[in-house]
């Protein structure tokens, strides 16, 4: 379960001793103003036809990615999307960009239906959304240069030289040195050519940056540094983010508002500090519980959550709620004919499920199977390091026992 | 001598790859480590560590052209590295084994999963037909693949990627091993696919007593799982200690680095990252001082001159000429 | 290896441009006519260095003049393949959906034919003559660049930085000419020059069986083959040298493909 007593303890003694870093300088400089939305979606869906027929194609059915969504995203704030492979937020997160095309909703951008815009209106939209693609690598053209990658955008728009960022000031702006510009993607580290991609995607002043596990491609100690990047930028270009990952711990990091998917719907959303403390979501409460924490003390003493089987097929969702057919907190009513909606279970906090209050209270217990208790450790097999002795170097510890 | 007791007694295993034309590249550089029965030992480094070439050179899977294998490999009176081809393919599979990081490339994609599974018991147990098949089911149905008989027949694509990585531990398991190494066993997975695994790998290590050496670069899944964590570096262990030493008190700046770097879930909003400068490539060769120390916030004068050598205290093993000390958590 | 091929094809080259300098009489001159009798051809000699033919000419020489018509046949099939195959290659590819269902068909129609009866069909209609070998060559080649064409630029059309354009913004024209395009070519040119080389090896093969020019004073390698049938044993000189020569030549062109693929790879630049 979260360890909500342990969190306060490790902030307080954070924000006392050290100074302002530059998150916390970026958290509190930033000033979320709920009502005004940059991005709206409501009810989107977005359904791929499966086909199939020797001679002709048949529609037989759909896989559906993304099934009934709804997100505001305030102007200024980041939401981040989390789910796990299958639940629909990469199509889900195209889909807002029309790199996918809806197959219904609406998708309100500063007050425009971008669903709905076609041809010249939809491209010149198109400025102020962008997106980060999690490959580094396949999402730069191999044989363009880095000066012609951060020159393409204002050259597809007819904007001349003066009137954009030059390839010097976004390169400054990503932290890559100015003789970048005349390389090669391939001559860059992973970590390099995010930057690069991340300079692309800011090159005509974007409102909004849609991006696409914008790490998870990366070294563990680059991630850092391209989060840390990501966070600067946004407080130096005032934008708007949406972050879609699978890594929990990422998102909790950097978005102020999380929603979590399963199967093509949200069924959670709260702020980043709310869905961390008290998830009401069983699913939530497996994913948070699976996720690895660094901390030996804290990996011992937790209990987990551990959900039972795979994915069912996004081709044929389990009916009503989703999520029945591996949920530890499965009653025997309402769970597998009712879908539930996402109803609000406390301000900014919202949850899709039937009996999210008692499971929160304790009146709902998981299924003992499910539950991993704090684990038992036996002493470890030795006492000392876990090297060999060498008669030159200093003595190892106690000789091993059991 | 090789020390009593310890099931494999790695010592100063080196591995380089040498190609026409270009530079020899040490990618394992005097790893020295033990495991003992029971035991799980984390090797934890990011991309360019060498740790999956270390397990590779254990198990004798590395290529022999173009390669050179140092240093010794004892298991069970033997040195692996000094055996025939022979005696290292009764070894692999039966004595000592491996899963892989990615499930759909490691399984042949065009047999059945019965077949995979009863292969390996044919080959090393003699187990045939009927026997085989039967054993095969029940090693299924030991890492919680739901209705087995049926599996049997499946092909790897009909799995989920779960399904598939636990088909590849009863294959690994199938001989009763007494070493299991795992190489990034569920870097391919999703997250609470992931924690099954691991629940599923801790359940089985217990119950049979093997060793287990998991490859790594996730901080967290070593901190719930290892007993003994070997850091690696570049080709080097950088530090060794038992997981709650090192994980409490990380010495070595890379250690602390990456602790430091790493977003966690139970950390507090505000709390920033302090991302490692540079990147893996930015290298110094270790003959010319310590690899790490292009990105090093603790570099002193020592780093660019000398190999920095392995010093072990009784509890912990650490290459650094100026470590962090006890009240830096991280390098500022 | 690759300069090897460069050498080759350079060597081919030379000679072709500058065959009436390097041949010491011409294609129809037959020094060597009042010593040739049926049963005896002279090999190479000193004077005459590849020997005399049948018919008294200087072997050599048509060899050499030899390189002319066979690389133009060659290039010219060639060039002819290419331009309609990747004009279908890029309409299918560019645009999908129908236009590439269409195009696909008309192309598996192509490949159905068997070659060589389509060669004969040709020949039947327009005569035989270079140039139905030449067009016959090209229309077999068609559908071959026509499906690597428009199946690299589908595959491309897929990746992540065409995506990434289109979020730019980017017009779908500019994708395609821009970035998809030459993303597709590298196969392209490779199979160019691979095709060269089976070219100049079928229009040998076409000659041979009689579907080139008739008039056998011709030199064209393959065509200097057809005419030694029946002297292979008292005199394989005729068909050694023309023979290396269709080799040599195709040999070249294989091997300068590599070279092509590796030099237009951005990766290999540095």
């Amino acid at each position: 379960m979260t360890t909500g007593a342990a969190d306060t303890d490790h902030g307080a003694a954070d924000a006392a001793d050290q100074p302002a870093t530059p998150g916390e300088r970026h958290r509190e400089r930033r000033e979320i103003h709920g009502e005004d939305l940059l991005l709206s979606v409501r009810d989107l869906h977005v359904y791929f036809p499966i086909k199939s027929g020797i001679f002709i194609d048949r529609e037989i059915g759909s896989v559906k990615a993304v099934d009934g969504v709804d997100l505001d995203v305030p102007r200024g704030s980041t939401v981040g999307l989390v789910g796990e492979s299958g639940c629909g937020k990469t199509t889900f997160g195209r889909a807002v960009l029309r790199l996918v095309e809806p197959t219904g909703g609406t998708v309100h951008f500063d007050g425009v239906d971008v669903a709905g815009l076609a041809g010249e209106d939809l491209r010149r939209v198109r400025r102020r959304m962008q997106m980060i693609f999690q490959d580094p690598m396949a999402s730069l053209d191999p044989r363009q240069s880095v000066e012609s990658v951060l020159t393409e955008p204002r050259r597809a728009h007819g904007i001349e030289r003066g009137r954009a960022k030059s390839v010097g000031e976004l390169l400054d702006l990503v932290g890559l040195p100015a003789s970048s510009a005349s390389r090669y993607p391939h001559e860059f580290s992973g970590g390099q050519r995010q930057r690069i991609g991340i300079a692309r995607a800011i090159a005509l002043d974007p409102d909004l940056i849609i991006a696409d596990e914008p790490v998870s491609a990366l070294d563990v100690s680059i991630q850092a540094q391209v989060v840390n990047l990501l966070e600067e930028l946004q407080d130096r270009l005032g934008l708007t983010y949406v972050v879609i990952a699978h890594d929990l711990a990422v998102v909790r990091h950097i978005a102020d508002v999380v929603a979590v998917m399963y199967l093509g719907g949200i069924v959670e959303q709260a702020s980043s500090d709310a869905l961390y403390k008290a998830p009401y979501h069983p699913y939530t409460k497996a994913l948070m519980s699976a996720v690895p924490i660094p901390d030996p003390i804290i990996e011992d003493t937790r209990q987990r959550i551990l959900l039972t089987g795979d994915l069912p097929s996004p081709a044929n969702p389990p009916t009503g709620c989703r999520f029945h057919t591996r949920c530890p907190y499965r009653q025997p009513t309402r769970c597998d004919d009712e879908r539930p909606l996402l109803r609000v279970m406390s301000p900014e906090h919202t949850v899709a499920c039937h009996w999210a209050e008692q499971i929160h209270a304790g009146d709902i217990q998981p299924r003992a199977s499910a539950v991993v208790e704090a684990a038992v450790r036996d002493e470890p097999p030795r006492q000392g390091v876990p090297i060999p002795s060498d008669p030159d170097v200093t003595t190892l510890g106690p000789p091993a026992g059991v | 001598m090789p020390a009593a007791g310890h099931l494999l007694d790695v010592r100063d295993l080196s591995v380089v790859f040498t190609r026409k034309g270009r530079r020899d590249v040490r990618a394992v550089d005097g790893v020295s480590f033990t495991v003992d029965a029971g035991e799980t030992m984390g090797l934890v480094g990011e991309s360019g560590s060498g740790k999956s070439v270390t397990s590779l050179a254990v198990m004798g899977l590395l290529p022999k052209r173009g390669v050179r294998v140092g240093g010794e490999v004892h298991f069970d009176g033997d040195d692996l590295l000094t055996l025939p081809p022979e005696r290292m393919r009764d070894i692999r599979g039966q004595d000592i084994a491996m899963v892989f990081q990615d499930p759909m490339s490691s399984l042949n994609p065009v047999v059945p999963i019965g077949i995979q599974v009863t292969e390996v018991l044919e080959r090393h147990q003699d187990m045939k037909g009927e026997a085989a098949r039967k054993a095969a089911a029940e090693l299924l149905d030991r890492v919680g693949v739901p209705d087995p008989n049926r599996r049997l027949k499946e092909y790897p694509h009909q799995l989920s990627g779960g399904m598939r990585q636990r088909a590849l531990i009863a294959m690994a398991l199938a001989c009763r091993p007494r070493v299991l190494i795992a190489d990034e066993p569920t870097t391919a997975l999703d997250v609470t696919i992931q924690a099954q695994i691991l629940e599923l790998l801790k359940e089985l290590v217990r119950d049979s007593g093997a060793a287990l050496v998991l490859i790594t670069h996730d901080l967290g899944i070593v901190a719930g799982l290892c007993d003994g964590v070997h850091v690696m570096y570049s080709g080097k262990i950088v530090e060794s200690a038992l997981r709650h030493t090192l994980f409490a008190e990380p010495r070595h700046p890379y250690t602390g680095g990456l602790l430091g770097s790493v977003p966690r879930l139970d950390a507090p909003r505000g709390a920033a990252l302090h991302p490692i400068p540079g990147s893996p490539a930015d290298l110094r060769p270790w003959s010319q001082g310590c690899a790490f120390a292009p990105r090093c916030a603790n570099r002193v004068d020592p780093c660019m001159q000398e190999t920095p050598a392995l010093e072990t205290s009784p509890d912990r093993a650490l290459r650094c000429y100026n470590p962090l000390r006890a009240d830096e958590e991280v390098p500022a | 290896m690759a300069l090897i091929g460069f050498g080759l094809i350079a060597f081919f080259v030379l000679v072709a441009i500058f065959a009436p300098l390097i041949a010491p009489y011409g294609p129809t001159d037959r020094p060597g006519a009042d010593v040739i009798t049926p049963t005896n051809i002279p090999g190479p000699s000193a004077e005459y260095w590849f020997g005399l033919d049948e018919l008294g000419h200087d072997e050599f020489s048509r060899v050499v003049f030899g390189a002319r018509q066979s690389l133009l046949v060659g290039v010219v099939a060639l060039l002819l393949g290419m331009a309609g195959g990747l004009l279908l290659g890029v309409l299918a590819g560019a645009f999908g959906g129908k236009v590439d269902g269409v195009i696909m068909r008309i192309v598996d129609v192509m490949l159905s034919i068997p070659g060589l009866l389509m060669a004969i069909a040709i020949a039947a209609l327009l005569g035989r003559s270079l140039l139905s070998v030449m067009i016959a060559i090209a229309v077999i080649n068609i559908p071959i660049f026509a499906r690597l064409l428009r199946g690299q630029m589908l595959a491309q059309r897929e990746s992540d930085y065409v995506l990434a354009a289109t979020s730019l913004g980017v017009r779908r024209r500019s994708i395609i000419l821009g970035h998809v395009l030459p993303n597709s070519m590298s196969p392209v040119i490779v199979q160019a020059t691979l095709t060269l080389a089976t070219a100049i090896i079928e229009a040998a093969g076409l000659s041979f069986l009689g579907l080139g020019s008739p008039d056998p004073r011709v030199p064209e390698w393959g065509l200097m083959l057809a005419n030694t049938q029946r002297y292979l044993a008292s005199a394989p000189h005729l068909a050694f040298f023309p023979g290396m020569a269709i080799v040599l030549a195709a040999l070249g062109f294989t091997l300068l493909g590599e070279r092509l693929r590796e030099a237009l790879d951005p990766k290999y630049r540095r």
